[in-house]
């Protein structure tokens, strides 16, 4: 063991691989079709990475380490190639069934062993993934670990020297700061920031970067799901396409709907 | 099985009941989330969505101490719960996650409660997943339908598609979308209001620097309205949508497009990777209506479309559609919306 300054942090950030959000989805009988569909990262996930990325280039030597992890079918280790590519050291794929459906409670639950493995001074996640939209994923975790958590950051500011992070989080009607001690945990809102793009050459070094493979049992999770999917559906379609000619019929059908 | 109006006609009771036993089983504990010290409106919504379930039905309110919640109190007790719990802190005046989670999960272990609701707002996001990884069961968000006590139906992929599960987990913990439960009204009979001191109160947390807005807030207003690219700049946006919005009492929206262009805050912004809103009314000024936007406010119960093309996509699922110039359609319906006011 190398001696460690005691300011040296790491992050864990754990991704999605989800629909592409420019996908307008089908519904089929076996539920939302999911084959041969675009996938991409989930976007609050992206803001994640992209955060863990940025509070390093502040920190600079104080973050020691970001790694990204997955759990998911095998393509799941293509969204941790894009997080490697944005700047994160190495990935952890945690590779299930192609068809499994791995419910948050369980993610949570894998999560907390590999923070027990992985020992991460800050956990940033998305604050829901865009397709199941549990947002739930984040709080489980800080449950089960005991640990704090500021779900919907929109700003987040880390002091490594004193293992503190404040953070600004979105809450309706307002914001609300909350400073925690390290180890904590941050999901992520859609304010926070920008996610860079992967550029060519950095997505040819994230191909050399350390990609660790692990199984459902690696990370001692029962993935059972808990919710049994009855069935899925299209929403019902909306009659819409009523024109008017003038604001005064806009006011007076407004007032004949009753809000106005 | 019955027709509509049949249906209708039944009272209240036997067309919330599923079966004798399910009556008899389900003991639902709902969370009624107060702002300052009242109840938020959708804490209503949650009663409605609790009674559902069927069986007995009790309301939770915590707080920093009794006073600080006693109007939120004398109205929760009002409206048709079975009983009232309230518990009380220092550390709880905030309902941050850390020490209100183990309170929760505390009161639903030793109450024997089945199922446990709150509304799918900003709280509940943020304090039912960390109850729910305490209990270690599998939360249902944002439920829309219950079907009947372990079967909720919920929306998936942005509303696109709605999903039904049944619930294998002995306590049912879910949080409820508030525009799809009518809100449950106060009546004579008051519950019984049992106040303690909480227990089991988790570390106290800092919190400071609560900025608040004077405009009701996007996800949870009943009146939106929205600018999108067709407003052209930031300084159009404030002088025609904020006036819109003052005039309606609406909070303000905006779609992907207003947002990157600088219009208008990330906040703001109504769609799929922004905020999914169910508003009684909602305004679409400027605004083409692309599926991702779409998704973000479909659900609507009145949507008015103001756009120049009257081959904009919003038309298709605009219930009031007025194909017009928006800078000078805007100001006028601003005049006449506080003439009709009047």
């Amino acid at each position: 063991m190398r001696p460690t300054p005691p300011s040296w942090l790491k992050l864990l950030v754990p991704v999605k691989r989800t629909v592409d959000y420019a996908v307008k989805i089908r519904v089929g009988p076996k539920g939302v079709e999911t084959k041969g569909v675009k996938h991409s990262m989930n976007p609050f996930d992206e803001i994640a990475v992209e955060e863990a990325v940025r509070l390093r280039e502040k920190a600079k030597d104080a973050i020691e380490k970001i790694t990204v992890v997955s759990i998911g079918p095998a393509k799941a280790s293509e969204v941790l190639r894009t997080a490697l590519a944005m700047g994160a050291d190495d990935a952890i794929h945690v590779e299930t069934a192609e068809d499994q459906v791995v419910e948050p409670l369980a993610v949570a639950k894998a999560l907390k062993e590999l923070v027990g493995t992985e020992s991460p001074d800050l956990v940033i996640m998305g604050k829901q993934a865009i397709d199941d939209d549990s947002s739930q994923v984040g709080g489980m975790l800080a449950g089960m670990l005991g640990w704090p958590q500021a779900n919907f950051a929109s700003k987040v500011d880390l002091d490594a020297a004193g293992k503190q992070v404040t953070v600004s989080r979105e809450i309706d009607g307002g914001l609300e700061t909350l400073k925690m001690q390290l180890p904590a945990i941050v999901t992520t809102d859609l304010r926070l920031n920008q996610p860079r793009y992967a550029s060519l050459p950095n997505i040819m070094k994230a191909k050399k970067k350390p990609m660790k493979k692990l199984k459902p049992e690696d990370v001692k999770a029962d993935f059972t799901p808990r919710l049994e999917t009855v069935d899925v559906k299209a929403p019902p379609p909306r009659q819409g396409g009523a024109k008017v000619e003038s604001v005064d019929e806009v006011v007076a059908k407004l007032k004949e709907a009753g809000v106005l | 099985m019955f027709s509509s109006a049949t249906r209708t006609a039944l009272p209240r009771t036997a067309t919330r009941a599923f079966s004798a036993s399910a009556r008899a089983k389900a003991e639902t504990l709902v969370f009624l989330e107060t702002k300052g010290d009242s109840l938020v409106p959708s804490a209503a919504n949650a009663i409605t969505a609790a009674k559902k379930v069927g069986g007995k039905v009790t309301g939770l309110i915590i707080g920093k101490d009794e006073a600080s919640v006693k109007p939120a109190v004398d109205r929760a007790k009002k409206m048709g719960l079975d009983a009232l719990l309230v518990r009380t802190s220092p550390a709880l005046e905030h309902a941050l996650a850390e020490p209100t989670a183990p309170v929760f999960a505390e009161l639903v272990k030793k109450g024997g409660y089945t199922h446990f609701a709150a509304g799918h707002s900003a709280l509940g996001k943020n304090l039912f997943p960390r109850v729910a990884g305490l209990l270690e069961v599998q939360q249902i968000s944002d439920v829309m339908s219950i079907q009947d006590e372990n079967t909720f139906t919920r929306p998936v992929y942005a509303g696109n598609a709605i999903s039904t599960v049944k619930s294998t987990d002995s306590i049912k913990l879910f949080t409820v979308r508030a525009s799809t439960w009518e809100p449950a009204q106060e009546g004579d009979k008051e519950a019984e209001v049992d106040v303690k001191e909480a227990e089991n109160v988790g570390p106290e947390w800092v919190s400071e620097e609560l900025v608040k807005s004077e405009r009701p807030d996007l996800a949870t207003a009943p009146t939106v309205v929205s600018g999108g690219r067709g407003v052209k700049s930031k300084e159009a946006f404030d002088e025609t949508i904020i006036p819109l919005a003052d005039a309606l009492g609406a909070a303000i929206g905006a779609s992907r497009a207003a947002v990157d262009s600088g219009y208008a805050d990330n906040s703001l912004q109504v769609g799929q990777t922004g905020k999914v809103i169910a508003p009684n009314l909602y305004v679409a000024v400027g605004i083409s209506g692309a599926i991702q936007h779409l998704a973000g406010m479909k659900d609507s119960k009145t949507i008015v479309a103001i756009n120049k093309d009257a081959d904009a996509p919003i038309f298709q699922v605009a219930d009031i559609g007025l194909v017009a110039d928006l800078f000078e359609a805007v100001p006028e319906l601003v005049k006449k919306v506080e003439e009709a006011k009047k």
